[in-house]
C-alpha cells in the first residue's frame, strides 16, 4: 500500500490515487464546503429563488445523463427530451390517483416511483439503442430527433396517460416516510423539495463520477475519440454504446420524474414538436455551456439554464429597450429564447470547454503563479 | 383511384418543397461535412420577408428579393459563426447551427407577431379538376419551380468553374486546396445557395394558407428527407423529397381509414417513421455512399 507524501499533493505514487474520487485535499474540502452551503441555502433564500435553484438541480440530473452519452461517449443525442418524458409519465402513472381522470396506481412512496421512472426510461433506451448503435455522428442526431417528434405525438394522443393536449395531468406526489413534501409545515414546500432534489442530485452525481473514472468511463472516452481504434484495441463498441444509452436514459428518467413535482401539473405539449425539441436543445446547451465530459460542468450549466428565464425577466430594469409587454419587440420571452442560441454560439466559439473551462483556467493561473502554465 | 391520384399530386407538390430544402442541406453537407440545422429558420425568414414585400412590390419581385436577402443572411452567418470553427468536430459545428437557428427564429418571430401572415401568392387555393382528379395550382407551381431550380443547380455543378471547384472540394478538401481552390469561397457559395433554396422553399410551403411560427416545423421534416436520400447525394435529396412528400400526403389522406381511433392526423409523423424504416435496411440512405473505414 503506497501512501501519499505529506506536503506534495501533486505526487501520486499509485494509479488508484490519481483516479481517486476526489484526488486532492483542496477538492475534498471544496466539495464538502459547496455541499454544506447548498444544504444551508434554503434557510436563507426566498422561496421563488429556491424554486429556480430546485429546477436547476433536477435539470442537472438530466444534464449529467446527457453528458455521459454525448460528452463522455461522444454519441450526439437530440432525443433526451423523449426519455425525460418517459420518466415523467412513468412516475406520475405510478404515483397518480387511482380514481382520477388519468391513469394512476396510487403508489406515492418516493423511491419507488423515482427508480421505476429511471428503469422504464432505461428500458426504452435499450430498445432504441440497437438502431442508434449502427449510426454515427449526424445520422444519429437526426434519428434521435425523430424520437422526440414520434414520442410527443404518442404522449399527446394517449389521453388516459397524459390527459391530452391543453389539459395535462397531475405530477407525482412526493411522499417520504408518510410526509407529503408538497404541504407546507415547519418548512415550506420549496425548502423541502429543494433538499429532496439536492439529495437525489448528489447521489446521481457520485454515481456518474464513479462511472466516469472506471473501466466503463475509459471505454466511453476511447469510443468517443476514435471508435475504430477503440474497437481494434478490444473495446466492445456495441456493448459500451448500449451502456451509454441505457445509463443516459436512466438519468433522464429520474430527471423527468422530479421535473414537474414543484409545479404539481404538466401537459404533453412540453414534450411534443417544437417545445420537446427545445427541451432537448436546452440539455445540449447545459452540457456545452457547463463543460463537455465533466460532472461539475453539467451541474453549473443546468443551474445557469434554469436561471435564464429569471435573468431575462430582470433584464428590462437594466436595458430599457427590452419590453416586458408581450406585444412589443424585443420582449422578455424573445430575449430568453434568443439567449439560448446566443449562449450556445458564444461558448462554442470562445470557450469550448464551457464554465468548467473558465474555472479550470482561473485555477491553473493561481496554482502555477507566477508562471503562465 | 381519383382520390389516390389527387393525394399523390398534392404529395408531389409538398415533396418539391422538401426537395428544395433538402438540396440546401446536401450542398452544405458536401462542402463542409456538416448538417445545418439553421435551414428551417432561414426558410421561415424567406416566407416572412415575402409576406412583407409582396403587397408593395408584387409577388415575383418579392420572392427574388427575399431569396437574395436570405442568401445574404446565410453568408453573414457562415462568415461569423461557422468559418471560425472549420476543422473542429462536425458535431460542434452542427450544434452551432442549432444556436443560429434559434437566434434567426427569434428575430424572424418578432415580425410575425400574433396574426398569421400571407405571402400573397397568385395561386391561393385555386384548383383544376381533371376528370375528377383535384390538382391544386400551388402544388403544380412548387413542382415546376423545383424542377427548374434542380436543373439550374445541376447545370451549375456541371458547367461552371466554381461548381467544379465545389465538386473537387467535396471529394477531397486538401487536394482541392493544393490545386488552388479557395475552400472559403466554396463554403460561402454553398451557404448562400442553401439560403436561397430555403427562402424559395419557404415561399411555396407558405403558399395558399396563412402561416405562423409553425411553418418552421415543415422545414424540420427536411431532416428525415436527407437521411432517407443519403446525406451526400443531390439525387437522393430530390428523390427522397418527392418520396417523403407523397408518402406523407397518402398517410394524411387515408389516415381515417387506417387508424380511425387516433384523432390527430398521423401525416406529419410519416417522414420520421419512413426514415426509421429506411435506416433499418440501409444505414446510409437510399442513395448515400457507404462509409468505408480504413484502419
Amino acid at each position: 500500500m503506497t501512501t501519499r507524501v505529506k506536503g506534495r499533493p501533486e505526487l501520486y505514487t499509485a494509479y488508484a490515487q490519481d483516479m481517486a474520487f476526489l484526488n486532492t485535499r483542496p477538492k475534498q474540502v471544496g466539495v464538502l464546503v459547496i455541499v454544506v452551503i447548498a444544504a444551508y441555502l434554503p434557510l436563507t433564500l426566498q422561496d421563488d429563488l429556491l424554486k429556480i435553484l430546485g429546477t436547476g438541480l433536477v435539470l442537472a440530473i438530466g444534464a449529467i445523463g446527457l453528458n455521459l452519452l454525448t460528452g463522455f461517449a461522444g454519441q450526439v443525442s437530440l432525443g433526451h427530451a423523449f426519455f425525460v418524458a418517459v420518466g415523467a409519465y412513468t412516475a406520475s402513472w405510478i404515483a397518480g390517483d387511482p380514481d382520477g381522470r388519468t391513469l394512476g396506481l396510487g403508489v406515492t412512496f418516493l423511491p419507488v416511483w423515482i427508480l421505476t421512472a429511471g428503469l422504464v426510461a432505461a428500458v426504452m433506451g435499450a430498445l432504441v439503442a440497437p438502431l442508434a448503435i449502427r449510426l454515427r455522428g449526424l445520422y444519429l442526431a437526426v434519428v434521435t430527433l425523430a424520437l422526440v417528434i414520434i414520442g410527443g405525438f404518442i404522449f399527446t394522443e394517449w389521453r388516459d396517460l397524459s390527459g391530452g393536449a391543453q389539459q395535462g395531468r397531475d405530477a407525482p406526489v412526493p411522499v417520504v416516510l408518510g410526509a407529503d413534501l408538497t404541504v407546507d409545515g415547519a418548512y415550506t414546500q420549496e425548502q423541502k423539495l429543494y433538499w429532496l432534489f439536492l439529495v437525489v442530485l448528489v447521489i446521481c452525481a457520485i454515481l456518474a463520477r464513479n462511472v466516469a473514472r472506471s473501466k466503463i468511463g475509459r471505454a466511453f472516452a476511447a469510443v468517443r475519440d476514435r471508435d475504430v481504434a477503440a474497437g481494434v484495441m478490444g473495446v466492445e463498441l456495441t456493448k459500451y454504446k448500449l451502456i451509454a444509452f441505457v445509463l443516459s436514459s436512466f438519468y433522464a428518467g429520474v430527471c423527468g420524474s422530479l421535473l414537474f413535482v414543484a409545479n404539481g401539473y404538466f401537459g404533453p405539449e412540453r414534450f411534443s414538436g417544437g417545445m420537446g425539441l427545445l427541451l432537448s436543445v436546452q440539455f445540449i446547451a447545459m452540457i456545452l455551456i457547463g463543460g463537455v465530459a465533466t460532472i461539475s460542468g453539467s451541474i453549473m450549466g443546468a443551474l445557469l439554464i434554469a436561471a435564464l428565464p429569471r435573468i431575462s425577466s430582470e433584464l428590462p430594469s437594466f436595458l430599457s429597450f427590452i419590453s416586458t409587454s408581450s406585444t412589443d419587440h424585443p420582449n422578455v420571452a424573445e430575449v430568453e429564447a434568443g439567449l439560448y442560441g446566443v449562449l450556445i454560439i458564444a461558448f462554442l466559439l470562445f470557450e469550448p470547454r464551457g464554465l468548467f473551462g473558465i474555472w479550470h483556467r482561473i485555477r491553473t493561473y493561481w496554482k502555477s503563479f507566477p508562471f503562465s502554465y | 383511384m381519383t382520390e389516390l391520384l389527387s393525394a399523390s399530386i398534392a404529395g408531389l407538390g409538398q415533396g418539391s418543397i422538401y426537395a428544395l430544402l433538402a438540396l440546401g442541406f446536401v450542398i452544405i453537407y458536401k462542402a463542409m461535412g456538416v448538417i445545418s440545422f439553421a435551414q428551417p429558420a432561414l426558410m421561415m425568414t424567406g416566407a416572412v420577408m415575402v409576406s412583407y414585400w409582396s403587397p408593395k412590390l408584387g409577388f415575383w419581385p418579392a420572392v427574388v428579393l427575399a431569396g437574395l436577402a436570405v442568401t445574404a443572411v446565410a453568408l453573414v452567418v457562415e462568415r461569423l459563426a461557422i468559418r471560425p470553427m472549420v476543422g473542429k468536430a462536425v458535431f460542434v459545428i452542427a450544434i452551432i447551427t442549432i444556436g443560429v437557428d434559434i437566434v434567426v427564429r427569434v428575430v424572424t418571430g418578432m415580425f410575425i407577431g400574433t396574426d398569421a401572415l400571407i405571402v400573397g401568392d397568385p395561386w391561393g387555393l385555386d384548383r383544376w379538376n381533371v376528370g375528377g382528379v383535384i390538382i391544386q395550382q400551388r402544388h403544380v407551381a412548387a413542382f415546376v419551380a423545383a424542377a427548374v431550380i434542380v436543373a439550374l443547380v445541376a447545370v451549375f455543378f456541371r458547367y461552371t468553374s466554381i461548381g467544379l471547384a465545389m465538386r473537387a472540394a467535396a471529394l477531397d478538401q486538401e487536394a482541392a486546396m493544393a490545386q488552388g481552390v479557395s475552400v472559403g469561397v466554396v463554403f460561402a457559395v454553398s451557404w448562400g445557395m442553401a439560403g436561397f433554396l430555403a427562402a424559395v422553399a419557404g415561399v411555396f410551403a407558405a403558399a395558399g394558407n396563412p402561416f405562423d411560427q409553425n411553418l418552421w416545423i415543415v422545414g424540420l421534416a427536411a431532416l428525415p428527407v436527407i437521411i432517407i436520400g443519403g446525406l451526400d447525394s443531390l439525387l437522393g435529396a430530390v428523390a427522397g423529397g418527392l418520396l417523403v412528400g407523397v408518402v406523407e400526403a397518402l398517410v394524411r389522406n387515408y389516415h381515417t381509414d387506417i387508424l380511425p381511433s387516433v384523432a390527430t392526423n398521423t401525416g406529419p409523423l410519416a417522414p420520421y417513421v419512413l426514415m426509421l424504416i429506411v435506416l433499418l435496411v440501409r444505414p446510409y440512405g437510399l442513395f448515400g455512399t457507404k462509409e468505408v473505414e480504413r484502419v
